[in-house]
């Protein structure tokens, strides 16, 4: 991991029409991605993590949705102001996508192989049969056993981490430099997720691939990021390295997801903590801290205004009244 | 695959001996018969004629001399055309409305399947709203509606085209438009709003996000990704609409005098005229049945998730 940042998101708001209003699914989102780094971005269902990463991608169905402001900069570009082709020219290409369901990602009436060198052959100058050889390599990397058989072979033929297996390395064949992992593993079973995490793990550091990853368990995350995004309706409400969020977690959210993890070192019947009541309506959501309804610490201020982004220094970065109005 | 091939083709041979039976029962319990039109026959003349026909048989001997017969491939004597046997009227009246049939069958699939895709591709468009409308037109609309309809505006008010009549060395191919359009527009109009829906339902998979986060071209997304599993409805709805378009042609062919077997079926029926029933029962439904097995064995080859064991 170096310094250098490669994706910077700015502001990042993208609103869905629906019948009952405007859905403020992202709502001034930002962060930014160094080189090689792995970013977890956690929350809840409906809190906005897989909109914000489609939108990275621009990848948002429309209608009914549509990005509506902000800024997306990869390297020196806004992806947000590429034309139709250029945006085609990364994605799959720079930036590549894995998703959460691997039994319905891969199209069911093309053989693997199809779906592969397609993509190689899109983003790089090979031949149909050099292509064929690069995809069998990456699934030999993925752990795809007899890999020069099983490329020919549709993807009910797999299991579903075999599956996954093969979308990530799809997702890496043509050696991108961002890899987002949209609940890579919330589909599978246990077993399979450690075996999924830990190959991911290894093939983007061997070969240097930043990724984002978005999940809403806690132990993914504490597993694989250098950093965490803590999402809750629509925007980032805590924001620091994995460390400083698991030990010294400012936010009551995140405070509150960390201590609703089950812990084996818990009394025995002791009650797992859960955080009360329901993640907000985000339409027409009024100017205050959306959590406040569900906060231990909820301020007279906290329901009439959004509160300021407070940073202590060491890029741990919270949105909360409870930290005053001092910092950004 | 092979095996289920020869298995799935066995089975038809029961299907087609239960119709054949049902028929030739339900034709004989009908009240009337082929010679009861005719005034006043001395009854020795009467039995004279029955007696041709083997028709003071037992029923059973009667039913087994015409399974031996179609067996042989023989659908008889035409109890009312008295020179021509059934398999005469039929050779000759068949390749007509194979003719219209499948030209029918072609112009419904391949515009129902263009419009389905536009009209997806553009939903909520004007295109697609235009589209859907015909298409509901088409759907509740019937046949002997239709086809008079278009006759009096095409034939009378535009005088574009003739009213009747079929392809000769005078008239040419103009007289087989206004049959195709009446014939194919309700399965044209089923089509495309079943490819529509189909389409727009594949659009919203998770493959389809998929493929565009790899960065094809959208002509090459819908092409190579979607079409395929979108039209294995439609794949599926061809076997009934065959069976539609042969039922269908009965009409139309009696609406604008095509000389195909729908006519002949027609007139036979009026004329209880036995064993042409029978004949003309026997072509639909073995046609029926062999599109119905070609299109299991199509589908099987489209998707690869089916395994015929």
């Amino acid at each position: 991991m170096t310094d250098e940042t490669i994706l910077q998101v700015k502001g990042l708001r993208t609103y869905f029409n629906t019948d009952d209003g405007v859905v403020k699914a992202v709502d001034g989102v930002d962060f930014s991605l160094r080189k090689g780094e792995t970013l977890g971005i956690v929350g809840e269902s409906g809190s906005g993590k897989s909109v914000t990463n489609l939108s990275i991608m621009n990848l948002i169905p429309n209608p009914p949705g549509k990005i509506m402001g902000g800024e997306v900069i990869y390297h020196d570009t806004d992806l947000l102001k590429l034309s139709d082709k250029g945006i085609r020219a990364i994605r799959g290409n720079k930036i590549s996508m894995i998703f959460q369901d691997p039994m319905t990602s891969l199209n069911p009436f093309l053989r693997i192989s199809n779906q592969m060198i397609e993509t190689i052959v899109l983003h790089q100058k090979l031949s149909k049969s050099e292509a064929r050889a690069k995809a069998i390599e990456m699934l030999v990397l993925a752990g795809i056993p007899a890999a020069e058989k099983r490329i020919d072979q549709y993807p009910h033929q797999f299991s579903g981490g075999m599956r996954q297996r093969v979308m990530i390395a799809m997702a890496l064949s043509c050696d991108p430099e961002i890899l987002i992992a949209d609940e890579p593993t919330s589909a599978l079973d246990v077993t399979i997720q450690a075996q999924i995490l830990d190959l991911m793990k290894e093939l983007t550091s061997r070969l240097g691939t930043a990724v984002i990853i978005i999940t809403h368990s806690l132990g993914v995350v504490a597993g694989m990021c250098d950093t965490i995004c803590v999402m809750y309706a629509g925007r980032i409400v805590e924001r620091g390295s994995v460390d400083i969020i698991f030990e010294k977690p400012m936010h009551p959210y995140t405070r509150g997801l960390i201590k609703s993890v089950p812990r084996l070192d818990r009394k025995n019947g002791a009650r797992l903590y859960s955080i009360q009541g329901q993640p907000p309506n985000v339409i027409d959501l009024p100017d205050c801290c959306p959590f406040f309804p569900r906060c231990e610490h909820a301020m007279d201020i906290c329901k009439t205004k959004y509160p300021l982004v407070h940073d202590d220094g060491n890029e741990h970065r919270v949105a909360c009244w409870l930290y005053g109005r001092e910092g950004k | 695959m092979a095996r289920f091939i020869v298995r799935r083709f066995l089975s038809l041979i029961p299907t087609l001996f239960i119709i054949i039976t049902l028929s030739f029962i339900i034709i004989r319990v009908a009240p009337g018969g082929p010679f009861s039109s005719e005034k006043n026959i001395p009854e020795a003349i009467m039995n004279n004629i029955l007696k041709k026909y083997h028709m003071d048989e037992p029923f059973l001997q009667q039913y087994l001399r015409y399974m031996g017969d179609v067996l042989h491939g023989d659908l008889g004597p035409s109890y009312r055309y008295v020179d021509h046997d059934v398999n005469f009227l039929i050779s000759h009246a068949l390749p007509v409305s194979m003719l219209l049939g499948t030209i029918s069958m072609l112009v419904a699939v391949i515009l129902g399947i263009l419009v389905g895709i536009v009209s997806s591709l553009r939903q909520n468009s004007w295109v697609d709203y235009t589209a859907m409308s015909v298409a509901v037109i088409g759907i509740s609309i019937p046949l002997f509606v239709i086809g008079p309809v278009i006759m009096w505006f095409f034939a009378m008010r535009l005088q574009w085209l003739p009213t009747s009549g079929w392809i000769d060395s005078r008239r040419g191919w103009v007289t087989i438009i206004m049959p195709v359009i009446t014939l194919s527009f309700t399965y044209f109009a089923y089509i495309a709003r079943l490819s529509r829906a189909s389409i727009l339902e594949v659009l919203r998979s998770d493959y389809i996000r998929t493929a565009r986060a790899k960065g094809l071209k959208q002509s090459t997304v819908v092409v190579k990704h979607v079409l395929k599993g979108a039209l294995l409805p439609v794949v599926s709805y061809l076997g009934p609409a065959f069976a539609g378009i042969l039922t269908g042609s009965v009409v139309v062919e009696q609406v604008f005098l095509v000389p195909g077997v729908g006519r002949i079926f027609i007139q036979a029926a009026l004329n209880r005229d036995y064993t042409l029933i029978m004949g003309e029962v026997i072509v639909y439904s073995l046609i029926l049945v062999v599109l119905n097995f070609a299109v299991d064995i199509i589908y099987g080859f489209l998707d690869p998730r089916i395994s015929y064991k």
